[in-house]
């Protein structure tokens, strides 16, 4: 039945274009949250909301190219680029990047900032590597060589993902730093294609690890390592700790909201997290309103929504200043 | 109405190299910047978006960003190299010709000489059928079912070149069989019934007298399969694992071009872009080198 389901999510993943009032496109990983609000905002207002996963970097060449009302992008544009694209950019929900991995009869895996760092340059190569037993005793770890799943494809789970391992190393950050996509160190990795690929891959690969973001790990029953965060706690990915995370977050509206959140202060905060946000032409003063109007209505009505996919609605205190700016803006 | 009918034609006939040329052009115009930033080495380097450190002369012309992520970063540049993808697209392709390609002859005499005309008859519905198959369904059903068993076999990881090579090799089965079968099928009865009567058994009726009479049809077929294992991107993104890495043996996963492609054209600008398109440029040249030789050194080859 699962397998059925992935069928049916790949083939699916291009959508229909139907006439639509307000037209989207861009990042994938809020894909399903969007997806959810389209339906019920669709019908409470019989308003029809048009958003096709692309990726960040397309939806951004399309609102550019204003092929599109409003782009989501999982890497934010800093003030300078958006004054120069002529955009305006709020945040529109918070997700979380998981460590998977597929190791039989090893639940919460501890992994450390150290380990992870390690494992992401290629430095740990099999599975009773010190810095995975030193955190995991009593834990059966195998000698058997461990297999990093990333993304194959450009994508901004990525982008979040790097951004992290840029947080937390020195050396990451001197030689890859935070990007969409990149050429991955090591010789022991292999990358999947989409969200559904790594997926497939940590699955049917024993002994691999790979990130992948919380919704598709958990419709995939994959396990997922316990982290360390910023304060040394090991935190399990769950919904709350990634509360904790997005309370945290520090988005100002006087620079456009322009922050990346992972590795957050706070003793509960999850750390590999991540806010995805829309941009709008600043020029469409009608279409602005009504796409603000959707955000408006899911961001009040729809959050239980968000929180049943595995994401997390922004804090009211978030939304206020969204909407804050939103009206300083003249687009609400 | 004659001169009508002839412009017509020939305008239809010059749309495909107006096409081609176009193609060319947008290519060579599009990679011009990576061409010129790396020249020929790109042929030979394998490494795909590295980091180097700037030379201090470029480091002074840098401005950093106030808004810049790592502010204290050292401004560094990005280098592109594409033998990996390279390697990758003409590994794969062999691997699936050497896989094919017996069996597709072993499926065209079958189906011609050997069967009996109503199993000929499903069979070749059935192969038919195959060729008609979308690559994405290929692709699924390759990483889902097919992988895990070429691992068991093999060992190495469920996606390697070794599994895109043979997925690979089964969609290009079909054409290469059915072409060959119709163009075995053109020989003349006469032939073969002359053959028989001196003696000849069915073994050296198909040796000596249909495989050299269909060997234009048949190298037709190589060169249909062989462009389209060197373009097939959607099965060979899910099963070839989609790493810019020298693949160390047949079950370690590497890259091919139209995968790199596929993979990084929505998230690439600038630099990043141009070499995604000096690869594209490549393969271009890569098939239409291939495509040139089978056509011109073959079959003229073959004619004589």
């Amino acid at each position: 039945m699962k397998k059925v389901l992935l069928f049916t999510a790949l083939a699916l993943s291009t959508t229909f274009a139907t006439a639509a009032d307000i037209k989207g496109s861009g990042a994938s990983f809020p894909y399903s949250v969007y997806q959810s609000w389209i339906k019920a905002y669709h019908s409470a207002t019989q308003t029809q909301v048009d958003y096709v996963k692309k990726g960040s970097s397309s939806g951004i060449k399309d609102i550019k190219a204003r092929a599109v009302d409003f782009a989501g992008s999982d890497a934010p544009l800093n003030p300078n680029q958006l004054e120069k694209a002529k955009l305006y950019q709020f945040p529109a929900v918070v997700g979380a990047v998981v460590i998977s991995y597929n190791l039989p009869n090893a639940k919460d895996l501890k992994v450390s900032r150290e380990a992870l760092a390690q494992i992401a340059l290629g430095n740990v190569k099999y599975w009773d590597n010190e810095l995975i037993k030193k955190t995991n005793p009593g834990v059966n770890l195998p000698h058997e060589k461990l297999t990093f799943v990333h993304r194959a494809d450009g994508s901004g789970t990525t982008f979040n993902f790097t951004y992290y391992l840029s947080k937390i190393s020195k050396d990451w950050r001197k030689n890859f730093g935070a990007k969409k996509s990149l050429n991955w160190p090591g010789d022991h990795h292999i990358g999947g294609k989409t969200n559904t690929g790594v997926a497939a891959l940590v699955k049917q690969t024993p002994y691999s690890i790979g990130y992948i973001d919380y919704a598709d790990a958990k419709n995939n029953d994959l396990h997922m390592a316990v982290v360390e965060n910023k304060e040394g706690k090991y935190i399990k990915p769950e919904l709350k700790a990634f509360q904790a995370a997005a309370a945290k977050a520090d988005l100002d509206p006087k620079k456009d909201f322009f922050s990346v959140i992972a590795d957050p202060a706070g003793e509960n905060a999850y750390p590999i997290v991540a806010a995805t946000f829309i941009l709008l032409p600043k020029e469409k003063a009608q279409t602005n309103k009504e796409v603000t109007a959707f955000y408006n209505y899911s961001f009040k009505n729809s959050a239980k929504l968000a929180t049943e996919l595995g994401f997390v609605p922004l804090p009211d205190s978030l939304t206020d200043k969204i909407r804050k700016y939103w009206s300083e803006k003249g687009v609400m | 109405m004659e001169k009508i009918f002839k412009n017509m034609s020939l305008f239809s006939a010059s749309i495909v190299l107006i096409i081609l040329i176009g193609i060319f052009v947008t290519l060579f115009i599009s990679s011009k910047q990576a061409m010129e930033e790396f020249g020929l080495s790109f042929v030979a380097n394998p490494a795909w978006q590295t980091e180097v450190a700037l030379n201090p002369k470029e480091a002074k012309n840098v401005v950093v960003d106030e808004y810049s992520l790592f502010p204290d970063e050292e401004p560094t540049k990005t280098i592109y190299g594409g033998l990996v993808p390279i390697v990758g697209t003409i590994l794969s392709t062999l691997i699936a010709l050497a896989f094919a390609l017996p069996i597709a002859m072993g499926i065209a005499v079958f189906l011609a000489e050997i069967a009996p005309k109503n199993i000929s008859h499903v069979v070749g519905i059935a192969i038919e059928l195959l060729a008609a198959i979308p690559s994405i369904i290929f692709g699924m059903w390759g990483l889902f079912y097919f992988a895990p068993i070429i691992q068991k076999i093999v060992g190495g990881y469920q996606v390697s070149l070794l599994t895109a090579g043979l997925v690979l090799g089964i969609m290009i089965l079909p054409f290469m069989a059915a072409i060959t079968r119709d163009s075995m099928k053109t020989t003349p009865d006469i032939l073969k019934e002359s053959a028989y009567a001196l003696g000849a058994t069915k073994f050296e009726v198909i040796k000596d007298v249909i495989f050299p009479y269909s060997k234009v049809g048949i190298i037709g077929s190589i060169i249909l399969a062989l462009g389209r294992a060197l373009g097939e991107t959607m099965a060979v993104a899910f099963l070839i694992g989609s790493v810019f890495e020298l693949p160390k043996a047949i079950n370690s996963p590497t890259i091919s071009i139209p995968v790199a492609l596929a993979n990084n054209f929505g998230e690439a600008t600038g630099l990043g872009a141009s070499s995604l398109f000096y690869l594209a440029f490549l393969l271009f040249l890569i098939s239409f080198i291939v495509i040139s030789i089978a056509k011109f050194y073959f079959l003229k080859k073959v004619k004589k």
